[in-house]
C-alpha cells in the first residue's frame, strides 16, 4: 500500500503543475499585470510609472513563461511562472498582492470553515441516509413515492431561499438565533446552528435520492434475496447488510470530499458572515490577487488529490478484496 | 408496562416544558439572537458594519472609502473638515492654527501678498503642532528603564520564543510625544515604493525634491536582495527631504513649486498624517510581516480611537485612545444645524464612546435585519430596503414610513460628492470633436437620456440630476434657474423641466442624423456603448433602459459589455466611444470636478483623469485661472462661465450626483451627513441603556411555532408508523 501512495503522491506532481499552467494561463488571458496594479492602486492619479513600480515592487515585471533576454535555464527560472511557483509545492503561499501572509490567512479562515461544513456533513450524512433508507423500506408505497416528491422539491428550490428563509423565520420572526456573526470557541455555537441546519435541510433533497439510487441497487441482489428467504426483518437486511455492502459508493462520494471541507461554501458564508475560506478565492479575483488565486487553487487541487487517495485507502478498509498495489 | 410509557411521555414532556421555561427565562435577560457578548450589553459600544475588507490601512496608501473609515478616526493628519459648516470648511486638528503660506520668487526671496501668479516661483507652508499630543500606548514606544527600546532588536527565532502571534501579545507598550519629525517621516514615505503611495507622482509633481527623494530609495532598495527588500527598516530621518524641513520640535515646512491652493485639502488627508520612525523601525523587523504585524494592518496613531482589534475577515474594533489630546464638540455649524439637533452636544468633550465594533457584513439583508433588530446603530438604506423604509409623501419628499416612525428611527439624507455621468470619446470621429454638428448630437442625446426617470427606477430616488460636473454643498454649485443646464432643461414653474423629446429630434436632424439616418451616408446612426459587466441582477435591465433612451431619437445604441479591465483599457487608447463612469472627489473644491474636463488630464494624450479627452482652450484657460484663486464672486463667475462652455460641448450626459440615506436609531446622537469619508466617531454618543431595553423589547424569543413544527413532524411519522406496522404484519 506504501508503495502505491508513493506512486499517486508522484502522479500528483504533474498534475500540480498542469493546474498551476491553466491557472497562469486563464488568470493571465483576462488580467495583464497592469490591470493588477490598477486594481491595487486604484484609477485616480496613478499613471505608468507607478504601475510599474508597483509591478517591481511585487514580482510582475517578468515574462510569463519564456524570459528571451535570460540566459541558459534562465530563460526559464526567470519568469513569472517559475518564480511565483516553485514556492507553492513546499506550501509557502507567500504574501498576497495586498500585503498579507496567506498562509495565515488560511490558518485562520479554514475553521471557521470547518465548523460549519463538518457538523454539516456528519448530520446530513446521517439524516440522508436515514431518509433514504426509510423511502427504501417503503418502496412501491405513497411514503416512498411522497418521499421522492419531496426530495425533488427540495432540490429544485435554490439554497439561496433556505439561507433567507431560515434567517427571517429563525432570527428575524422567532428570535431564536443570531442572523448572522461569528466568535470563537463555546460562543460559535450560536451562530452556527443555523447555518448547519440550512446546509442539511438544503442537502437532504440531492443526498437522499443518491442514496436511494444505490440502495435500490444494493436490494436487488441476489443476497438480500437470499437474506429475505431465510427469515431476516427486513429492518436487519437494510441497515445491517445492504447498507455496508452500499458503503463503497458512498465512500466515493463522500471521502473524497473530506479534505476540501474546510474550503468553505462561498454563499452560506457570505449571508452568514461566517470568516471562512469560501469566499476568499472570490474576494482575491474581484481584488485581482493572483498570489491568493494561485495558492487556493493549488491547494484545492492537492486536497482533492488528497481526497482521491484517501478514497482509495478507504476502498480496502470496507472491502477486503480490495488491494492496493 | 403501558403504565411505564405513559409515566416515561409524560416526564419527556415535563422536561421539555421546563427547559422551554428555562430558555424563556434567560431569553428575558438577554435576547437568544444577540450577535455580541451578553457583558458588553450595557457598555458604551458603536456597532456598525463594513461591506468589503479594507487592503491597507496605511496611511500612505489607504485611499477607498472602506479603509478611509477606520484611519480617519486613528490617524491625526495636521487639518481636519469642521464637522458641521457647510459648505465644507477646513481647521486646524493637531496644528496651533492653519500653516502659514508664504509665497517665493525665483531667488527664494518672500514676494508680498499681492504679487502675481507669474512672479510666484514656489510656496512654503509653515505648521506649528500642539505640544503634549501623545501617541495611542504601542509596543514599538515600550522602553525599559535604561531606555532602551524592548522591541526594535527582533527576529524570527524571539517571535518563536515569544509566542508572538498579534501585535496584543506584546507584553510593553509606551508611548511618546508627536514631533514635527513625524509628519515629515510620513511624507518622506510617500516616495518609499514599499508603501505604494497612490498620491506620489502626483505630489512629486508639487512638493520639491520628493521625486528625486522616491529614485533615491529606488537605488537602495535595488541593492538589497528582493526578500529583504520588504522588511527591512530604512530609517527616513537620515535621508533628506528638500522641500520639507523639521524647524523645530514642533514646527515643520512643505515648500511647493508655484502655488497650489488645493494642498490645504490633501493636508487634511491621512496621506500627511504623522507617521513615527519607532513605528517603522518595529514593523520592518524579521519576522513581523509573516506575522501580518505590519502597518497595513495595525496603524499608530494620535487619534480619539486606537485600533485593538483588527481581523478584516471578521471584525474591527477601535477602542477609546487612552492618550488623546482632547477636544471639544463644535459650538457653532451651518443654519438649520441647532434645530436639526447637531448642536445638542456643543461644547462637550470628545469622543463619547469607548469602543466601536464593525462587523463584515456582505450581503445588505442580514445587515438591514440585524439593524432593525438593534443590533446596528446605524445603517445606509440600499436599493433593497428602500419600500421597506421609505415612503412619498404629498409633497413629493422622501420620509421614513410608519413603522420606522413608531420605532423611532431618524433618517439623514447627504449627497455625495461624486457625479456619475455618460462619457462621449471626444476623440471619436462621430461622437466627439468640437464642431456644430457633433455638439448638437451630444445635445440631443442629453436631453434624450433621461436621468430623472433613471434615479427613479434604478436609484429609488436616491440621486439628484446633475447640471454639471460640480456637486451640492460645493463652491461653485448654484441650485434654482441660475443652476440649470439651459441645453437640457427649461426652468417652468418653478422647477428644472427636461426639455421634450422633439427638440432632442430637432437637433439631430440639424446635426445630419434626421431619424437616425446619416444624410451624407444613407445609414442608420449606431452607436457603440462600453461599459463594464458587474453580473449585477438588474444589469441586463439598465442596458435595456440605455437602449431606450436612444431609441427614442432613433438611433441604435450596441451595448458592448466586457470586464472592467477591458473597459479601461479602451479609454486609455481611446477607442471607447460612449461610456458611464464616474468621479468621487479627493476633496470640495470645485477644481477637484473641473479638472477632470481639462485638457492637460486627457486620459490618452496625458494619461490623466479626463477619461473623455475633453480639451477646449477656452475652458483650460479659465481653469488654469480659476484654480489658483480663493473662494469670492470673481472665482464664482469664472467657475460658470466654464461651465456654460462645457455644457455647450456637452463631452458627458451629466449624469447624477448620488444621495447616500442614512437611518439611525433614537439610541443615538445625531450625526451630520458628510460626503467625505462617512462617520466621524468621535462625534458620536449614544445611550447605552435604552438600547440594551430596546433589544430585549424587539427580540422576544417565540418558541411555539417551533413546538408547532416538532408536533407536525411528530404527525407525519404516524402513516411511517402504520405503514411499518402493515407491512411487518404482513410479513408474519
Amino acid at each position: 500500500m506504501l508503495t502505491y501512495i508513493i506512486r499517486r503522491i508522484l502522479y500528483a506532481i504533474p498534475v500540480l503543475i498542469g493546474v498551476n499552467i491553466i491557472t497562469f494561463s486563464l488568470f493571465f488571458l483576462v488580467n495583464t499585470p497592469d490591470d493588477m496594479a490598477r486594481a491595487h492602486l486604484g484609477e485616480k492619479y496613478v499613471d505608468q510609472a507607478a504601475i510599474d513600480r508597483w509591478k517591481r515592487q511585487y514580482g510582475y515585471d517578468q515574462p510569463l513563461f519564456y524570459n528571451a533576454e535570460g540566459e541558459h535555464i534562465n530563460r526559464f527560472t526567470q519568469t513569472l511562472f517559475f518564480q511565483k511557483s516553485i514556492k507553492l509545492f513546499a506550501f509557502d503561499f507567500g504574501i498576497s498582492d495586498g500585503g498579507r501572509n496567506i498562509n495565515y490567512d488560511i490558518s485562520q479562515r479554514m475553521w471557521p470553515s470547518l465548523a460549519i461544513a463538518l457538523p454539516t456533513l456528519i448530520i446530513g450524512l446521517l439524516v440522508n441516509i436515514t431518509f433514504a433508507m426509510s423511502m427504501i423500506f417503503f418502496r412501491h408505497t405513497y411514503i416512498d413515492l411522497w418521499g421522492v416528491i419531496i426530495c425533488i422539491s427540495i432540490m429544485s428550490i435554490s439554497s439561496l431561499f433556505y439561507i433567507i428563509g431560515g434567517q427571517y423565520l429563525i432570527s428575524k420572526v422567532l428570535h431564536l438565533t443570531p442572523i448572522s456573526g461569528y466568535d470563537t470557541g463555546w460562543q460559535s455555537i450560536k451562530f452556527v446552528v443555523l447555518p448547519i441546519t440550512v446546509g442539511v435541510i438544503a442537502g437532504i433533497g440531492a443526498g437522499s435520492r443518491w442514496y436511494r439510487t444505490i440502495f435500490l441497487e444494493e436490494v436487488s441482489r441476489d443476497y438480500v434475496r437470499t437474506a429475505k428467504a431465510k427469515g431476516l426483518a427486513e429492518i436487519k437486511i437494510l441497515f445491517k447488510h445492504v447498507l455496508k455492502n452500499a458503503m463503497l459508493p458512498i465512500l466515493t462520494g463522500i471521502v473524497v470530499i473530506i479534505p476540501t471541507l474546510f474550503m468553505g461554501s462561498l454563499i452560506l458564508e457570505s449571508f452568514f458572515a461566517i470568516p471562512g475560506l469560501g469566499s476568499y478565492v472570490i474576494e482575491a479575483i474581484n481584488q485581482q490577487d493572483f498570489a491568493i488565486v494561485r495558492a487556493m487553487v493549488f491547494l484545492g487541487s492537492v486536497l482533492y488529490i488528497f481526497g482521491l487517495i484517501l478514497t482509495d485507502i478507504s476502498y480496502t478498509l470496507v472491502d477486503p478484496r480490495i488491494r492496493l498495489q | 408496562m403501558k403504565l411505564m410509557i405513559l409515566k416515561d411521555y409524560r416526564l419527556i414532556i415535563k422536561s421539555c416544558f421546563l427547559m422551554a421555561s428555562a430558555l424563556a427565562l434567560s431569553a428575558c435577560e438577554q435576547p437568544l439572537n444577540d450577535p455580541y457578548p451578553h457583558t458588553d450589553a450595557d457598555k458604551n459600544i458603536y456597532y456598525s458594519s463594513f461591506i468589503e475588507a479594507p487592503k491597507s490601512l496605511d496611511p500612505a496608501r489607504a485611499y477607498t472609502i472602506n479603509e478611509l473609515q477606520f484611519i480617519m478616526q486613528i490617524y491625526e493628519p495636521p487639518l481636519q473638515y469642521h464637522y458641521l459648516k457647510r459648505p465644507y470648511v477646513i481647521e486646524p486638528l493637531t496644528t496651533v492654527a492653519l500653516p502659514t503660506i508664504t509665497h517665493l520668487d525665483g531667488a527664494d526671496q518672500v514676494l508680498p501678498e499681492e504679487a502675481s501668479n507669474e512672479e510666484i516661483v514656489s510656496s512654503v507652508y509653515t505648521f506649528e503642532i500642539k505640544p503634549g499630543i501623545y501617541y495611542q500606548p504601542h509596543p514599538a514606544f515600550a522602553q525599559n528603564e535604561a531606555g532602551q527600546y524592548y522591541y526594535h532588536q527582533l527576529n524570527e527565532k524571539i517571535l518563536e520564543e515569544e509566542d508572538i502571534k498579534t501585535l496584543t501579545d506584546f507584553e510593553h507598550e509606551g508611548t511618546r510625544e508627536l514631533i514635527a519629525e513625524d509628519y515629515v517621516y510620513q511624507i518622506k514615505r510617500l516616495a518609499d515604493p514599499r508603501a505604494q503611495s497612490p498620491i506620489f507622482g502626483f505630489m512629486s509633481e508639487y512638493i520639491i525634491g520628493l521625486e528625486a527623494h522616491g529614485k533615491l530609495l529606488n537605488k537602495q532598495l535595488a541593492e538589497d536582495e528582493s526578500q529583504q527588500q520588504r522588511t527591512r527598516f530604512f530609517d527616513l530621518r537620515q535621508y533628506p527631504l528638500e522641500g520639507v524641513k523639521v524647524l523645530d520640535k514642533y514646527r515643520y515646512q512643505i515648500k511647493i513649486k508655484g502655488q497650489y491652493p488645493q494642498l490645504i485639502y490633501w493636508l487634511a488627508m491621512p496621506f500627511f498624517a504623522p507617521i513615527p520612525w519607532e513605528a517603522e523601525a518595529f514593523y520592518h523587523q524579521p519576522g513581523m510581516s509573516v506575522r501580518n504585524i505590519t502597518l497595513d494592518w495595525y496603524p499608530v496613531g494620535t487619534g480619539a480611537f486606537m485600533l485593538t482589534d483588527n481581523n478584516p475577515n471578521s471584525r474591527i474594533v477601535l477602542a477609546r485612545n487612552p492618550n488623546f489630546h482632547g477636544e471639544n464638540y463644535p459650538t457653532e455649524g451651518a443654519p438649520g444645524d441647532r434645530e436639526e439637533g447637531f448642536l445638542g452636544l456643543a461644547g462637550q468633550e470628545l469622543p463619547f464612546l469607548d469602543e466601536a465594533v464593525y462587523i463584515l457584513e456582505k450581503e445588505a439583508i442580514p445587515r438591514w435585519n440585524k439593524f432593525l433588530q438593534g443590533y446596528y446603530d446605524a445603517s445606509i438604506i440600499s436599493a433593497d430596503q428602500f419600500d421597506q423604509a421609505i415612503q412619498v409623501d404629498s409633497q413629493g419628499n422622501l420620509q421614513l414610513n410608519k413603522e420606522m416612525l413608531a420605532r423611532e428611527f431618524k433618517l439623514t439624507a447627504g449627497v455625495d460628492l461624486s457625479v456619475f455621468f455618460l462619457g462621449f470619446n471626444m476623440l471619436d470621429p462621430i461622437v466627439g470633436g468640437y464642431s456644430e454638428r457633433a455638439q448638437k448630437l451630444r445635445r440631443a442625446i442629453s436631453i434624450a437620456v433621461d436621468d430623472e426617470e433613471y434615479i427613479d427606477v434604478f436609484l429609488n430616488g436616491r440621486g439628484i440630476p446633475a447640471q454639471g460636473p460640480i456637486p451640492p454643498q460645493v463652491f461653485g454649485y448654484l441650485s434654482g434657474k441660475d443652476g440649470i443646464n439651459p441645453y437640457v432643461y427649461d426652468w417652468q414653474d418653478g422647477h428644472a423641466v427636461r426639455k421634450p423629446i422633439a427638440e432632442a429630434k430637432a437637433l439631430l436632424a440639424e446635426a445630419g442624423y434626421a431619424n437616425g439616418i446619416n444624410s451624407q451616408t444613407g445609414e442608420s446612426l449606431i452607436l457603440n456603448y462600453d461599459v463594464s459587466t458587474t453580473g449585477a441582477p438588474d444589469e441586463k435591465a439598465r442596458f435595456d433602459w440605455m437602449r431606450k433612451q436612444f431609441e427614442k431619437i432613433d438611433i441604435q445604441l450596441n451595448v458592448r459589455s466586457s470586464l472592467a479591465n477591458r473597459l479601461f483599457e479602451k479609454i486609455l487608447n481611446g477607442s471607447a466611444q460612449l461610456f458611464s463612469w464616474s468621479w468621487l472627489a479627493d476633496y470640495p473644491d470645485p477644481e477637484n470636478f473641473l479638472f477632470i474636463l481639462a485638457g492637460e488630464n486627457s486620459t490618452v494624450k496625458e494619461d490623466g483623469p479626463n477619461r473623455v479627452n475633453y480639451d477646449n482652450p477656452e475652458y483650460n484657460a479659465l481653469f488654469a485661472q480659476m484654480r489658483l484663486m480663493p473662494d469670492n464672486e470673481e472665482r464664482l463667475a469664472i467657475i460658470q462661465q466654464m461651465l456654460d462652455i462645457a455644457r455647450r460641448d456637452a463631452p458627458w450626459v451629466w449624469g447624477y450626483y448620488p444621495q447616500t440615506f442614512t437611518v439611525t436609531q433614537s439610541w443615538l446622537s445625531p450625526s451630520k451627513p458628510s460626503g467625505l469619508w462617512g462617520v466621524r466617531l468621535k462625534y458620536i454618543d449614544l445611550d447605552p441603556q435604552k438600547r440594551a431595553q430596546l433589544r430585549r423589547q424587539w427580540n422576544i424569543p417565540i418558541f411555539w411555532p417551533v413546538l408547532i413544527i416538532l408536533g407536525l413532524l411528530i404527525i407525519a411519522f404516524i402513516p411511517v408508523i402504520i405503514q411499518y406496522w402493515r407491512k411487518e404484519r404482513g410479513a408474519r
